[in-house]
């Protein structure tokens, strides 16, 4: 099996893997983790299908390569934004739990916002 | 088997084996740094796929930023976490999430097998152009010139995510700090790598930075490593980011994206197009944006980490 082909299985697997994570996990800091995992799983098929590409004397198509730098650049910067919302909805509510009717939610009413 | 495709096969088999673990441990802090260790292993992916600037970026940003991104967060949420693990949902459940995300990689990896061949290209076309730009990686001509729309709009959608970060501060403390103050034991082994590491980290960004124009390297990744020298300053309690209210700070987030805006609205008069560059100008004013942006992307990766602002402004 060729290498790229191989990393493409490795990306379908990660991205299966991301899901899973994302679905079954109730921590939002997790299920952020396992969407990372997704989005990895994407960039690395991506990245398999720039190394098919290669030819005239580059090793990979330097287009899917450029704009993969951008894609993790951008993937970075909206994880970044939502660690900021999960740190804030724990600093409001004293919980990092997604669901409405959590017992936690009550004792949290009065906290200093 | 050549040693290269068993070497991607041992890659391929840890990486899915540490994304699996990083989904099945209960310990979020023991996932993030699987997390860590499975991105760095991912460079080395790239590097496989012989994409060396993807590799750069990935071992900065992807691994390294998110990383430390994710670790601080997981510190602060720890006390959440034993409640939270209730409310893992129970077992059928579980097995239709397994059941469909197996099917999605199933169908993802159908899509792999039956990829055509020969592959499609954009390669010929790049290499065409290359010497109309003057720069030896043609990823960052790709960048700059081809897909500089992509680069532009990335270069705003940074700044607006880090406008999101602030904007999510409580009103008594909006133009303050951000994050909680760091404090370190000064004899500590991080306050002494913050001492030691930032000389070297500086040279080794700007190289970085510079060499992207021939080499793989680039401003991403230099900016990169530019923000990660002072975020270790700022852990060690050696530095602290500035009060985002700091009429500096706030130009110089802007600068980068607006001097692109400038150069490829100049490019409608002077080449013809938006976003071109006129015959024999293209390295330079390639070199010119790529400078501008590097402060902008500098502080921004940087504050994105440190967060919204949490203690106020001095008066």
């Amino acid at each position: 099996m060729s290498v790229p082909t191989l990393f493409g299985l490795c990306a379908a697997a990660l991205v299966g893997l991301g899901l899973y994570g994302v679905i079954t996990n109730p921590q939002p800091l997790r299920k952020l983790l396992a969407f990372n995992l997704i989005g990895n799983g994407v960039f690395l098929l991506f990245g398999a299908i720039a190394r098919r590409g290669a030819a005239a004397g580059f090793a990979g198509d330097p287009v899917p390569q450029a704009l993969l730098i951008t894609g993790i650049v951008v993937a970075f910067s909206a994880s970044a934004l939502a660690v900021a919302l999960l740190l804030r909805l724990f600093q409001v509510t004293g919980t990092a739990t997604l669901t409405d009717d959590q017992p936690a939610m009550a004792k949290a009413d009065d906290r200093d916002v | 088997m050549t040693v290269a495709s068993t070497l991607a096969l041992v890659l391929a088999l840890l990486l899915v084996a540490i994304a699996a673990w990083t989904v099945a441990t209960r310990r979020t802090f023991a996932a993030v740094e699987g997390f860590v260790a499975y991105g760095l292993l991912l460079s080395i992916a790239w590097v496989s796929l012989k994409a060396i600037d993807v590799a750069l970026t990935e071992a900065a940003i992807g691994s390294g930023l998110t990383g430390v991104l994710l670790i601080g967060a997981a510190a602060r949420l720890r006390t959440t976490e034993a409640a939270l693990s209730a409310e893992r949902p129970g077992t059928p459940l579980r097995w239709l999430a397994a059941a469909a995300s197996a099917a999605v990689a199933g169908a993802i990896a159908i899509g792999v097998l039956s990829l055509p061949d020969p592959a499609p290209t954009l390669a010929p076309a790049v290499l065409e152009h290359l010497p109309s730009i003057g720069l030896g990686n043609a990823v960052t001509a790709v960048l700059l010139a081809y897909r500089g729309i992509d680069t532009l709009l990335e270069s705003i959608v940074v700044v607006f995510a880090l406008i999101g970060v602030w904007s999510l501060a409580p009103d008594r403390v909006w133009g303050g700090y951000p994050g909680p103050r760091q404090y370190a034991d000064p004899n500590s082994i991080l306050a002494y790598l913050a001492r030691v590491l930032p000389p070297i980290g500086i040279v080794v960004g700007l190289y970085i930075f510079w060499v992207g124009a021939d080499l793989p390297g680039g401003k991403f990744q230099g900016a990169t490593i530019l923000a990660a020298m002072w975020l270790l300053a700022m852990m060690a309690g050696l530095a602290d980011a500035p009060p985002i209210s700091r009429t500096w700070l706030r130009i110089l987030l802007v600068a980068g994206p607006l001097l692109f805006i400038a150069i490829g609205l100049a490019g409608a008069l002077t080449a013809g197009a938006v976003l071109a560059y006129p015959e024999g100008y293209a390295k330079l004013l390639i070199k010119v944006i790529e400078a501008a942006l590097l402060p902008t992307l500098v502080l921004t990766l940087a504050l994105l980490v440190a967060g919204a602002p949490e203690r106020t402004a001095p008066r």
